[in-house]
């Protein structure tokens, strides 16, 4: 008797535990989840956030070796100063930081500690401030991306000289720079501002911006109005027959195609069949439009489907015509939940990279595209671009351009359920 | 030039707009009859008038334009006879390019010469000619419909004809988006198994387009082509990324979506649910560059500390961070279906005593499991397609492994690799490419459409 209780206790007791194992397998597999959200997040942001400052190195350039009387600048045109041989001049400056250098592979590695367009940026500063240039002025320069990564301790300083990119007299010159004070950080505005680069330390984001806005406008201006107007016509015109029944299975189908596929639609339709021009944000909009309506077709569809009978109904009581009941009184009804989905299709697009990088929006773009119509990058594709470089500055860069894609990505879904709660009414 | 037309067509639009409405309502007070339609609708009626057809002609003339140009500039050269289409058309560039003010020819021939005159010239003329022929058709049809307007006209009719029509067409671009992808597809496929028979590229074992490309200065060899297309070792390598990432997702998914639907109070749910969906909302080249810059060397430096080789781009890091990009959709749509069991099961399950460990797998599980099975196939469909993070995580060069240690490439990882940067077309490595990506499509949507009918076939219907 006592044998068979004990039993049923012993057996009750293991159900228990399996009960209290099965539940702890379950929180764990829900914190593996929740924790690579935060090790996503938290390993692009410790990696990122440093390039948006940067390291400028403070040079005294005095002027009054270029020209006899600092007051004649002001009189030249920008083309003047743009025709100006300020090359030696400039080294000259930069030389003055260690008057005692003699050698020549020393005064090199100086200069190496700037990036290689001082020249143009004191050229830069000479144009904007011409008309009050005194006899030495100071400049904070760009340092090298070695230099800046050297700054910010992403660099490690006790590897073999031969391993490090940054050789052990720059790091003497750089020391002693910090000690006097010159060195110093500031705001990375032309990260923001600039176009795509080879150094490190002069490539920008702001062409792949650009870029990213005009597809998202193409995508916005292609694909709002036409899976508005398609899902009208499915939800409240279509008469139920063959060809509508295929339409509806058309686009539940490409909801599911890979994006990629619609990258080979593009290069081998757009492109090679149109001929419109590669590489351009105008191709990449396309191509990402006819990716997102299904998603914009099926957000409205389920919105409009939301509508209670009788708004239309009573529209249709009252004398308005089919047209004029769905336009006047369903479909205003209905566009939060179609804004809704029109901008979770937009963020979908501006993630997206696959389909760009078959149409050639993989171009390397120095200047800032102009329209629609000139070759540039897209955020996405930028963060590809520069992860297959190995630089440390551009790992760097890469996470920051992530930062600011998955900002953007944040701000439109925000935007989504920001709309979603105060415009949406329930019945 | 195109922005500015577009601009003024629109401004006659709604400056047309107004006049109909106009006119609408003088007929309307001077005739002191009974108009058909909302005066308003006349606006519109005379607005569409002035835009649609206009804007029609404008796509036609800018599509067909640069071709006429072409062959008239050229008309010297192809009258010479002595060029192939290809040279024509890049001395066209070369051409377009000295007007533009860059110099590219050494010597400057009176032919060259008079091309870049012509060009300069067709280029003025036909915009202008553009501009009048597109406005002046929109303002001649704008006097047309509004001498049209009279009471026997039923504008409103009219114009929700042409918006039903709109409609229509609009929902078309579903049907066209398809047949788009299926006809590129299928065109450069059948040139592409023209070349290489279908069974090589099945079942061939050996994946090295990029020696086609080098050997293309000789003539082919049909041997070289054949053993050179195997797409055995993408699938094997696709096959195996997924199944790495099913490993990670499934169990995880799974009990993620039983937590969420059985143990989760409402307030963690309420918090956990939109953070394991951001994981859905994460762009791909995100995951990549995380699976590349993170998560391969980290399995390597593990790998290598257990005394194992491993590649730096292995297919297990590759998996492991799709697994996790994978988790939302499994875990949503298992969350989704184990909800939607009826309460009754679950009651009369506690109800004989069983945990509620034994209510989940014996009665919940089961009753869900169609659902399950189809988010599962979803997902795998899901990571078949999946791109950047095989891209820029998984290894570049074909080779036949069942190692989840060593490097591996995936279909879509060869797509891009072929088609990235400049392709020379009418090449059977770029065809090659879209025979992956035919490959591709009819697995994916087969894959979606037994979810779809395992689901709809499977689940169980209560109540």
């Amino acid at each position: 008797m006592t044998d068979r209780i004990e039993q049923r206790i012993n057996s009750l007791n293991k159900r228990l535990n399996s009960e209290k194992r099965f539940r702890i397998y379950c929180i764990g597999a829900m914190s593996f989840a929740l924790a690579w959200v935060l090790i996503l997040f938290l390993n692009i942001f410790s990696s990122g956030y440093s390039a948006f400052y940067r390291t400028v190195i403070q040079v005294d350039v005095p002027f009054l070796n270029l020209i006899e009387d600092t007051t004649q600048f002001s009189e030249m045109s920008s083309e003047d100063i743009n025709n100006l041989s300020m090359y030696s001049f400039s080294k000259k400056a930069i030389y003055r930081l260690f008057p005692d250098i003699e050698e020549k592979k020393d005064k090199k590695m100086l200069i190496r500690l700037f990036s290689i367009e001082f020249e143009q940026e004191i050229r830069e500063f000479l144009k904007s401030n011409k008309s009050n240039i005194n006899e030495t002025e100071t400049i904070y320069l760009t340092a090298s991306d070695d230099v800046d990564q050297v700054n910010k301790g992403n660099y490690p300083r006790d590897l073999d000289e031969d391993k490090r990119r940054i050789k052990d007299i720059q790091l003497l010159f750089f020391d002693d720079l910090v000690d006097r004070g010159l060195v110093s950080y500031e705001f990375n505005l032309p990260f923001l501002m600039r176009g795509d680069s080879r150094e490190p330390e002069l490539a920008g984001v702001g062409g792949s911006i650009v870029g990213s806005l005009f597809t998202i406008l193409v995508v916005l201006i292609l694909s709002f109005p036409i899976g508005i107007f398609a899902a009208i016509y499915l939800e409240e015109f279509a008469p139920k027959n063959k060809v509508t029944d295929f339409i509806e299975i058309n686009i539940n189908n490409l909801a599911a195609v890979p994006s990629i596929v619609f990258g080979l639609l593009g290069l081998g339709i757009i492109l090679n069949t149109f001929g419109l021009p590669r590489s351009t944000p105008l191709v990449g909009g396309i191509v990402l439009s006819l990716m997102t309506l299904p998603t914009i077709i099926i957000a409205t569809r389920a919105s409009l489907r939301a509508v209670p009978p009788s708004i239309r109904e009573g529209a249709l009581a009252v004398g308005a015509t089919k047209m004029q009941a769905v336009m006047h009184h369903v479909v205003p009804v209905a566009m939060p939940g179609a804004l809704t989905g029109t901008i979770i299709g937009l963020a979908q697009a501006l993630g997206e990279t696959a389909p760009l990088l078959l149409i050639g929006m993989v171009a390397f773009v120095v200047d800032v595209p102009q329209t629609p119509l000139d070759a540039s990058a897209s955020l996405p594709v930028q963060v590809y671009l520069w992860s297959e470089s190995a630089e440390r500055g551009y790992v760097e860069k890469t996470s920051a351009t992530i930062m600011m894609l998955l900002g953007f990505l944040i701000l439109m879904n925000l935007a989504a359920v920001l709309i979603r709660r105060k415009f949406e009414t329930k019945w | 030039m195109g922005f500015i037309l577009i601009s003024l067509i629109i401004l006659i639009g709604i400056a047309s707009y107004f006049l109909g409405n106009l006119r609408a309502k003088n007929l309307r007070t001077s005739n002191q009859k009974n108009l058909k339609s909302l005066s308003h609708y006349y606006g519109y009626y005379v607005a569409l008038w002035a835009v649609v057809p206009a804007l029609l002609i404008l796509l036609m003339i800018t599509s067909f334009k640069s071709l006429f140009i072409e062959q008239y500039v050229l008309s010297d050269f192809i009258a010479l006879g002595s060029y192939t289409e290809t040279e024509l058309s890049l001395l066209f560039t070369q051409i377009e390019n000295t007007a533009l003010g860059i110099k590219l020819f050494d010597e400057n021939t009176i032919l060259i010469n008079g091309a870049v005159n012509k060009l300069n010239y067709i280029n003025k003329t036909s915009e202008n000619l553009t501009y009048v022929t597109v406005l002046g058709l929109s303002g001649l049809l704008v006097l047309y419909s509004l001498f049209n307007i009279n009471n026997k006209l039923n504008s409103r009719k009219i114009v929700e004809k042409f918006l039903l029509v709109l409609y229509f067409t609009c929902s078309l671009v579903a049907i066209m988006t398809t047949v788009g992808i299926i006809f590129s597809l299928l065109y450069e496929t059948l040139r592409f198994f023209s070349q290489v028979p279908i069974t090589d590229f099945l079942f061939g074992l050996n994946w090295s387009p990029q020696r086609v490309f080098v050997r293309e200065a000789g003539d082919l060899d049909t041997r070289d082509l054949a053993n050179a297309f195997g797409a055995v070792p993408l699938f094997a390598g696709t096959f195996l990324i997924a199944l790495i990432a099913m490993c990670v997702s499934v169990p995880v998914g799974l009990l993620t979506a039983i937590y969420m639907s059985e143990y989760a109070s409402p307030k963690v749910r309420d918090w956990a649910k939109p953070i394991i969906e951001i994981l859905a909302g994460i762009p791909t080249v995100v995951y990549g560059f995380f699976a590349a810059l993170t998560v391969a060397p980290l399995v390597r430096d593990i790998g290598q500390g257990a005394g194992l080789t491993v590649s730096s781009e292995s297919a297990l890091a590759a998996g492991f961070v799709m697994g996790i990009m994978i988790i939302p959709f499994i875990s949503s749509l298992s969350d989704d279906v184990i909800k939607s069991v009826p309460q009754s099961l679950r009651e009369g399950s506690y109800a004989m005593g069983a945990t509620k460990r034994e209510t989940i797998v014996k009665v919940l599980l089961p009753a869900a499991l169609p659902g399950i099975v189809g988010s599962f196939l979803l997902a795998v469909s899901r990571a078949i397609g999946e791109t950047m993070i095989v891209v820029m995580a998984a290894g570049l060069n074909a080779k036949l492994t069942a190692n989840p240690l060593d490097a591996a490439t995936t279909i879509t990882t060869q797509i891009v690799v072929i088609l990235i940067g400049d392709q020379e077309f009418d090449s059977p490595k770029t065809q090659s490419a879209f025979a992956l990506g035919l490959t591709l499509f009819v697995v994916t949507l087969a894959l979606n459409f037994i979810a779809l009918q395992v689901v709809k076939k499977y689940t169980e219907r209560y109540d």
